[in-house]
């Protein structure tokens, strides 16, 4: 079946090819070749006008308009291609977990390439650079920047930036110098090449490369240190890659005797200029964002439109002041994330995440396959046995010494080395990929005549990396117990605990005296807090900042999100009429007062993995949800049963989700449906005994409380049970859920307390004499009562035992 | 002052502070030269007020709670062995230790002494139970208080209690003991959550 469906897509895709081929072939006179000339994918006709040009006898009823749609379909017709490819590989599940996705996509590319050249057409489609750094490449990186785990990264800033800097420098030079020692030894035979084009082919090779490294490392969780290291580095060396493809690009063009001391000096003053003015330009544009995103509570619909075109923009921006594009991108990813997500509303919250990942995803297809197509064009292709492979030979094993000499000296100034393991995956993990390509053809052939050979290089380079250093980075990474992502969620007490060990570390570090990492990270915090958040976010958003409370909120949420998901699974949330201590009073409590809280909850580099459920609730309950803790404070005050047997089965407990899993497709926890299940029952089966072996009249007396009010206390029954306030039952008064032998004894205990027999029956039924001892409640909310009460007999009449 | 200071401090200490927490030479001169210098009353002990003196302490929610974490029971005064003593806990692990001869007493910053530390810091009454309130009152601190309008009601701060102390309590006496504590957080990286890097 698998095999069928595989065939016959890889069928469609062909024949998609032939068409667009002879589509092309009639139209088309003379094939275009790879063109380095700005182009969209593929030819790019203006037509004036309709391109037959022949007179028109009559009215044409249907015309065949080829040259008028042409540009767009054509890339219409590519993305669906990488879509398709991508659906391909994904289809059989073994595969993929062995190879990664990437390595088969570049695969299907090479299919693809060579459907096309085998039908005869030259490469019309390649990856050209401008399509590569304008159109396909920003959405990766504005993704990256994004859902960057912030403190995480800024933690672990300095080694980055010295993995990212003086790495990078460390490879280019070795790598360009070994190489041109060798030519000079003669190993490349006769090439006309010089010191100075080694050197740039050697800083264009050097940079490992954001899109191959994440779409590796998505396969493998490594832990998150590992993992930030490698990740940061990919994402800051493009800083230097920039100046130093620049440098050396200029200085090829000057040729070798003008470059002096002062040129040198030049060089190095550009680096500092272009990655801080990339970083700041990002940052800028951050703030942009986050100031625009506080005045658009009006236009919510298009919110989102904003995050991705000031992206875009600060990314062309770097661009058009020759500073390092990539890192304002970042930045501006990183420093927006968390005040647009606050301040913006729940629903355009997701939008942006699913939107990035979805342009994300489709250009990282659609750079694999391109990459696999680039590689079928003879035209390119010059093999020069010794350049290749030891230009292999360099970058493995310059990467490898870089990182542990780097390792060497960081490890003396980190609180918590880097082990041995960790600095072997880390090398093993230096991917090179698109940026390497894209740089590459963007050289000019005059000045480099061997421009073919080092795209041919960089391109088997890429592949050596992304294919095989992919495949084997699994096995290496379990073979070598690598420590792994932790896959469990924090318990609440970690939380606390973590916020308990910062503010620790900060006071003990002010005793004694030294300005250590967490004191700064406390200033900043508090700067933040105080002009930061006060710029840039929502007043309303402001108030709801408070990591405890975020806590507290996302607690509640997941509990009744887990109530509501059983309750509709039962059929009905009836089985909550039956609990002793159902306290429905979630949306009295946060609807009325925190209406516009954003639940995402960022603080403290928890990931963007929790799903905004308010949204969710507001359209399935109304009203109904659960204040668990409530209630098993009353229980534990009043019951005698063991209530920690009870309390071990919260739902909130024992939840897998992938912190920190930095995914390209998942963007929501990993919930385990039979666990929830699991809990569910154990909870309920619990609940009905402890209901069955209460001896007092634990009758859930509820009121129905159809108005917000402004404190819910738990209001205390007599005999200590609290109380439930649920709506008028929207879920179907008929439904006998409960009656598990449970609404006899209850109703009889009822009885005794509540004359009102009739009101008895169902468990779950408010009984309004009973509102008459409620302590706590003022006059005014029994008044409230009553006359919705009133309500309730036509609908108890209705019901048909 | 520096000369001045270390002149002060006799090398036998050194040597014997240096064997009881594990500081190096260096470092005990340093934070020896900071001592001083926050004992205004220049009598080689530091009373609380000395400690309130230092600004950022004060906006520090803990800041009250870890003072105290430097006076031993009942005293008022601490000297510069009981300074260090305390500031040893937070000395990161390094490796060579790890392995050390286990019929060795525990060094000051082992991971059950840091724990033991920051139980301390909420079983104000030392009833070696982390008591509901308790856990309230280090929760009500940590609250954000800086910024105006935000005000969680002692009643959501209370439920946050009870479900950590829900989480963490397994023999049902509604508080957490050193042994549930230390089990709750056993995934916790500790050593390197509760270090803090010492200048030579």
């Amino acid at each position: 079946m698998a095999c069928r469906t595989c065939l016959w897509l890889l069928g469609t895709a062909f024949f998609t090819c032939t068409v667009r081929l002879v589509v092309e072939g009639t139209e088309v006179g003379a094939p275009q070749g790879s063109h380095p000339e700005p182009g969209v994918v593929g030819s790019n006709h203006s037509q004036a006008g309709g391109g037959h040009g022949s007179s028109i006898s009559g009215i044409q009823i249907v015309t065949f308009k080829w040259h008028h749609v042409e540009a767009p379909y054509l890339i219409a017709l590519w993305i669906l291609v990488a879509g398709v490819s991508k659906m391909v590989v994904e289809l059989n599940h073994s595969l993929t977990s062995v190879i990664p996705e990437s390595a088969l996509l570049i695969l299907i590319g090479w299919i693809l390439g060579g459907i096309i050249y085998g039908a005869g057409k030259m490469q019309t489609f390649t990856l050209t650079p401008t399509v590569f750094f304008f159109y396909l490449l920003p959405q990766v990186i504005l993704d990256a920047g994004y859902f960057m785990p912030n403190k995480l990264f800024f933690s672990n800033m300095g080694a980055i930036l010295v993995y990212a800097v003086i790495g990078t420098c460390w490879n280019a030079a070795t790598v360009g110098l070994g190489l041109w020692g060798c030519w000079l030894g003669g190993a490349m035979g006769d090439i006309d090449i010089g010191l100075l084009q080694f050197l740039l082919f050697g800083s264009l090779i050097a940079a490992v490369d954001p899109v191959a490294v994440i779409a590796v490392f998505e396969e493998v969780h490594v832990n998150e240190v590992l993992f930030i290291m490698v990740f940061g580095e990919s994402l800051l060396n493009d800083g230097v890659t920039v100046v130093l493809f620049n440098v050396f690009d200029a200085f090829v063009s000057l040729g070798g005797a003008e470059i002096d001391a002062v040129e040198i000096i030049k060089g190095i003053i550009s680096f500092f200029v272009v990655a801080f003015g990339g970083s700041l330009v990002g940052i800028i544009f951050a703030l942009l964002i986050s100031l625009l995103t506080r005045c658009t509570k009006n236009i919510q619909i298009i919110e989102p439109g904003f995050i991705f075109i000031l992206g875009y923009l600060s990314y062309l921006t770097a661009e058009m002041l020759s500073l390092s594009a990539i890192l304002s991108i970042v930045f501006c990813g990183i420093c927006c994330q968390k005040y647009i997500n606050a301040n913006m509303d729940e629903c355009s919250v997701t939008t942006v995440r699913y939107v990035m990942k979805v342009f994300a995803n489709g250009s990282e297809t659609i750079i694999f396959v391109f990459l696999g197509i680039s590689a079928i064009d003879p035209a390119i292709w010059v093999w020069n046995t010794g350049f290749i492979l030891l230009t292999l030979l360099f970058i493995f094993v310059f990467r490898f010494i870089g990182v542990f000499l780097l390792t060497w000296i960081l490890n003396k100034y980190r609180l918590v080395p880097l082990e041995f393991i960790d600095q072997v995956v880390m090398s093993y993990g230096g991917l090179r990929g698109a940026v390497a390509y894209g740089l590459v053809a963007m050289l000019d052939e005059n000045k480099f005549k061997e421009k073919n050979l080092m795209v041919s290089t960089t391109l088997i380079v890429v592949y050596f990396t992304v294919m095989l250093q992919g495949i084997t980075m699994k096995p290496l990474v379990t073979w070598l117990k690598v420590k792994r992502a932790a896959v469990t969620e924090l318990t609440l007490a970690e939380k606390i605990q973590n916020r308990t060990f910062d503010h620790m570390l900060v006071a003990i570090e002010d005793i004694s005296g030294q300005i250590g990492h967490n004191y700064m990270r406390d200033k900043w915090h508090n700067f933040e807090e105080r002009w930061l958040c006060w710029l840039l976010m929502k007043p309303s958003a402001r108030k709801s900042r408070d990591y405890i409370f975020n806590i507290f909120h996302q607690l509640n949420l997941k509990d009744a999100m887990s109530y509501v998901k059983e309750g509709e699974r039962r059929g009905s949330l009836a089985f909550v009429r039956n609990e002793t201590k159902a306290d429905v009073d979630f949306n009295k409590k946060f609807r009325a007062s925190f209406s516009e809280i954003m639940p995402d909850i960022m603080a403290d580099n928890m990931g963007p993995d929790h799903v905004p459920l308010s949204s969710i609730l507001q359209d399935i309950v109304p009203s109904v949800c659960l204040d668990m803790h409530e209630q098993d404070l009353e229980m534990r005050e009043s019951e005698d049963f063991n209530a920690h047997h009870l309390l071990q089965q919260h739902l909130y407990r024992g939840r897998k989700q992938h912190r920190h899993r930095y995914s390209r497709s998942h963007l929501e926890t990993n919930k385990d449906e039979n666990e929830v299940q699991e809990i569910f029952q154990r909870t309920m089966r619990s609940r009905l005994e402890s209901f069955k072996s209460a001896k007092m009249g634990v009758a859930p007396a509820k009121k129905i409380q159809t108005k917000h009010q402004k404190k819910d206390k738990p209001q205390k029954m007599p005999n200590g049970n609290s109380t439930d306030k649920s709506k008028n039952h929207p879920y179907g008064d008929k439904d006998l859920e409960f009656s598990e032998g449970d609404c006899g004894s209850g109703g009889e205990a009822a009885g005794d307390l509540f004359p009102m027999r009739a009101y008895g029956v169902e468990a779950g039924i408010v009984n309004p004499a009973f509102m008459a001892e409620m302590d706590p409640m003022d006059n005014m909310q029994q008044m409230q009562q009553i006359p919705h009460v009133a309500l309730l007999p036509q609908t108890l009449n209705s019901f048909d035992p | 002052m520096g000369s001045r200071a270390s002149s002060l401090l006799r090398e036998e200490e050194i040597e014997e502070i240096k064997k009881e927490t594990g500081f190096s030479h260096s470092q005990i001169t340093r934070l020896y030269s900071r001592f001083t210098s926050l004992d205004k009353g220049e009598n080689g002990t530091l009373g609380r007020e000395d400690f309130q003196r230092i600004p950022e302490l004060a906006i520090n929610p803990l800041g009250d709670r870890i003072i105290n974490a430097f006076f031993p029971e009942g005293e008022d005064q601490v000297n510069f062995r009981g300074f260090m003593r305390t500031l040893a806990h937070f000395r990161p692990i390094e490796d060579n230790e790890k392995n050390k001869d286990p019929t060795a007493s525990e060094p000051l910053n082992s991971r059950i002494n840091k724990l033991l530390f920051a139980f301390q810091l909420y079983d104000l009454d030392r009833d070696d139970k982390i008591s509901r309130d308790e856990l309230l009152q280090v929760l009500r601190m940590m609250v954000l208080r800086m910024m105006v309008g935000v005000n969680i009601s002692d009643e959501q701060l209370g439920s946050i209690a009870d479900r950590t102390i829900q989480e963490a309590d397994q023999n049902g006496d509604n508080s957490i003991s050193f042994n549930e504590f230390i089990k709750v957080l056993e995934k916790v990286d500790v050593e390197q959550k509760m270090s803090i890097r010492f200048l030579h």
